[in-house]
């Protein structure tokens, strides 16, 4: 096209053919924005729906509803001995005060299968609370006290509206005698909604206004301390080997050309991998974080390794060349001026390997971590299970108040997942060197 | 320095690993098996638990195959010690078991579950017969005395008396026990309602029992996975379409979906607690008799679980949908229960 302007004379910038040229380019990139934008736009429409639908359903399980009730801790059902034997006050049924109370409350509800539902008000969670009031102030035996206790789980449900009570009663779970009670209840001041603390101190229950995520929660801590010890040290320290210290040669590019292949490999397949080594020959206990942690480990290793050489490949090779020119040894420039340079570019990509780790499933399932665990693990050989395999537990349960925990949990996870990554950035900008 | 720490942080994992490996003895039970069973066997798993005379034990939902086979892996303690299904233990799964060394097993029957049918409550009800499913879901069926690709689009094609929608029908893949249940109940069930495959089930067992279980794959039978939720909210959506799934999840739905009769008979607590309703199946789990004793809690736990407060006509269980055994059959179970009286396989 110069030539042909300079061809023309100084004209040519004018000319008809270069200004209609001129405006179809003007307009194929004014067409590729609009794709740009209404890409972006899609997007984050669809983010917004995802993240709309999750907290819409998902807010309510951070709160809980309380039933208030006069309890009177009567001595002849906690100690009917009256030797207040810790032994004997740990073992009482504490249902029985619940049962009185309501009793006392509703005394015209009388036939058995009225009673049961009555009883359904106040979750089974009540005994222990109880018991833990008595055990810590045996003061209490004899007298009357208002007690908030949770309610079930039908109740809870009624109450945040999830339950419609216009339907006709045959098509409600909970049915017009409960809902009378529950108004008298509520007309007493007796119903309250307090943020639900249960939900971040409990371990997985089957009942839904019991279940909380700390199970899950320090499941995947221990996961994750785990996949970090192992993975972080290897990852980096392939990557040092393979870009300081390694030949460039056929055997080194296969070597390249493996990692990359494994980074897209399928998690599954690092599951099947896991339960080979480490179930069937090593004879790990299943369910275990340990095994969790290593087999996560593998998964991340190509994630970090990939990062770590692409951040010591970005350090200028003027500083590799004056440390050497310096006298020190290729071993002293690598670790202390290559590595401390490529240290933030080397973590952003050890927590983005990390988190990826932090929202995995597949590969749990096939070591036995996808399980209803009930206790808190309480260290890395313990069964346990982890965040995301809680929220695809609850989402298979056919109670409808597991629907908000699901989402609940969804909340949770994504608000580390959002700590983590932000952690990334943080780590990124703070330390980061241009060249 | 840095690369101490390295070996450090190394060195101390390799340890942790070789520990733990060494931790055999248990004092957890270790449950697996069915994904039907799984609700039920976790809330017994908690309340037993609960007590705080154990440690609460360690349920996986590995479908019944799956839970047999871990089952049968062999007799030592890294092998679960209770395993759920939804079907009864299988001949050739007794072998495999006793190669391992696993002899003694003890069967426990808790209980029954209903499969049912059920669309969205904004539309009418179904009322369907076994042959009627049979008739929309068969991959072949039978048209004037020959075999034929389904050729049936909608429910009226079948019977006037049924809705004029496209059938859709959103079910377990063939993965599940609740497809196999399904297929076998109502499927085979229906297929025996033509006389031409009644004939070919007494020449050719095979060939019949081959195109009672073939479900259509002409898109009106929709696989939607293992997730039972997953087919309630589908159902919610989709008006028209009509859902497989366990009895549980429509109980605990009843203010969306409906449940279609079959053969005349509503999907009730009570008609499939009497055996009327036509499509249920009993429920089991499995005890490894050599770990009685070897882990603790396990008689305690086969107790709970076959308490009246639990398995009961009016026990947890029942609330969480679990169809109760009669009374006598609940005497028989719990007696041969606790004796772990070994498995007789009929």
């Amino acid at each position: 096209m110069t030539d042909q302007a300079q061809k023309e004379g100084g004209n040519a910038w004018q000319s008809e053919a270069f200004i209609k040229n001129l405006t179809k380019r003007k307009r194929a990139e004014r067409r590729f924005r609009l794709t740009g934008l209404l890409a972006i736009i899609t997007a984050l429409t669809l983010l917004a729906i995802l993240l709309f639908s999750i907290v819409s359903k998902g807010y309510t399980a951070f709160v809980q509803t309380f039933v208030t009730l006069d309890i009177t801790f009567s001595e002849e059902v906690i100690d009917p001995n009256g030797t207040r034997d810790p032994m004997e006050l740990r073992s009482a049924n504490y249902s029985k005060l619940v049962q009185n109370a309501l009793r006392a409350k509703f005394p015209e509800v009388t036939s058995r299968r009225d009673l049961r539902r009555l009883f359904s008000l106040v979750s089974g969670d009540a005994d222990t609370k109880l018991r833990e009031m008595v055990e810590n102030n045996p003061e209490l035996i004899g007298k009357t006290e208002p007690v908030s206790l949770l309610a079930g789980d039908d109740v809870d449900m009624v109450n945040k509206g999830y339950i419609d009570r216009n339907l006709i009663e045959d098509d409600r779970r909970v049915k017009d005698m409960e809902l009378s009670w529950l108004d008298v209840l509520e007309a007493d001041g007796d119903i309250e909604i307090h943020f639900n603390t249960g939900f971040f101190t409990n371990g997985d229950s089957r009942e839904p206004e019991k279940a909380g995520i700390a199970g899950a929660m320090v499941g995947s801590f221990y996961t994750l301390v785990i996949t970090m010890v192992i993975a972080f040290p290897i990852g980096v320290m392939t990557a040092i080997y393979l870009e300081e210290f390694a030949a460039k040669n056929k055997l080194t590019d296969l070597i390249e050309v493996n990692i990359n292949n494994l980074a897209a490999v399928p998690s599954i397949v690092f599951g099947l991998l896991g339960l080979a080594i480490f179930l069937n020959v090593a004879h790990l206990p299943r369910s275990a974080p340990i095994v969790g942690g290593l087999t996560l480990a593998l998964m991340t290793l190509p994630t970090i390794i990939i990062a770590a050489r692409a951040a010591i490949r970005a350090v200028p090779d003027s500083i590799r060349q004056a440390a050497l020119g310096l006298g020190a040894s290729n071993q002293q420039a690598a670790f202390h001026h290559i590595l401390p340079l490529s240290m933030p570019g080397i973590l952003t990509g050890t927590i983005i390997g990390l988190s990826q780790a932090l929202g995995e499933t597949a590969p749990l399932l096939m070591i036995g971590m996808v399980a209803f665990i009930a206790d808190i693990p309480s260290g890395f050989g313990d069964p346990a299970t982890v965040m995301p395999v809680q929220i695809f537990l609850w989402a298979d349960s056919p109670e409808r108040a597991f629907v908000e925990k699901t989402s609940g949990a969804i909340m949770v996870l994504l608000g580390f997942l959002i700590l983590m990554n932000a952690f990334a950035i943080f780590l990124r900008k703070k330390f980061e060197r241009r060249w | 320095m840095l690369n101490k720490t390295f070996g450090l942080a190394i060195a101390a994992t390799v340890a942790t690993v070789a520990l733990s490996g060494q931790a055999m003895a248990r004092d957890q039970i270790r449950i697996v098996g069915s994904s039907t069973v799984f609700p039920f066997s976790t809330a017994v798993a908690e309340a037993f638990g609960s007590t705080g005379s154990f440690k609460t034990p360690v349920v996986e939902s590995t479908g019944s195959g799956g839970g047999l086979k871990l089952f049968c892996a062999g007799a030592d303690l890294n092998t679960p010690d209770i395993t759920n299904a939804s079907r009864r233990i299988k001949k050739s799964e007794v072998e495999t078991c006793a190669k391992n060394g696993v002899t003694d097993i003890t069967e426990v029957k808790i209980g029954y579950d209903g499969i049912v049918l059920a669309n969205s409550k904004e539309v009418a009800p179904m009322k369907l017969t076994k042959k009627q499913i049979f008739a929309a879901l068969a991959k072949q069926v039978p048209i004037d005395g020959k075999l034929v690709d389904n050729p049936y689009k909608t429910w009226k094609d079948i019977d006037p008396s049924l809705p004029d929608t496209k059938i859709e029908v959103l079910g377990p893949p063939p993965t599940s026990g609740t497809r196999d249940a399904f297929v076998e109940l109502a499927m085979e069930g229906g297929a025996k309602g033509y006389d031409m495959l009644t004939a070919l089930r007494k020449s050719d067992k095979k060939a019949f029992t081959s195109v009672a279980h073939s479900v259509r794959e002409d898109g009106a039978y929709i696989e939607a996975g293992e997730n039972d939720n997953l087919i309630v909210q589908k159902l919610e959506a989709n008006k028209d379409a009509v859902g497989i799934f366990g009895f549980s999840f429509l109980d605990q739905n009843s203010d969306k979906l409906q449940g279609a009769t079959v053969g005349g008979v509503e999907p009730t607590f009570d008609n499939i607690a009497d055996g009327q309703y036509g499509i249920s199946r009993s429920l089991f789990f499995y005890v490894k008799d050599s770990h009685v004793g070897e882990v603790p809690g396990i008689k305690e736990f086969i107790a709970e679980f076959t308490s009246e407060k639990a398995f009961g006509e009016f026990g947890y269980l029942t609330e969480k949908g679990l169809i109760p055994l009669t009374e006598a059959e609940r005497v028989k179970v719990r007696k041969e229960a606790l004796d772990l009286a070994p498995l007789k396989l009929m």
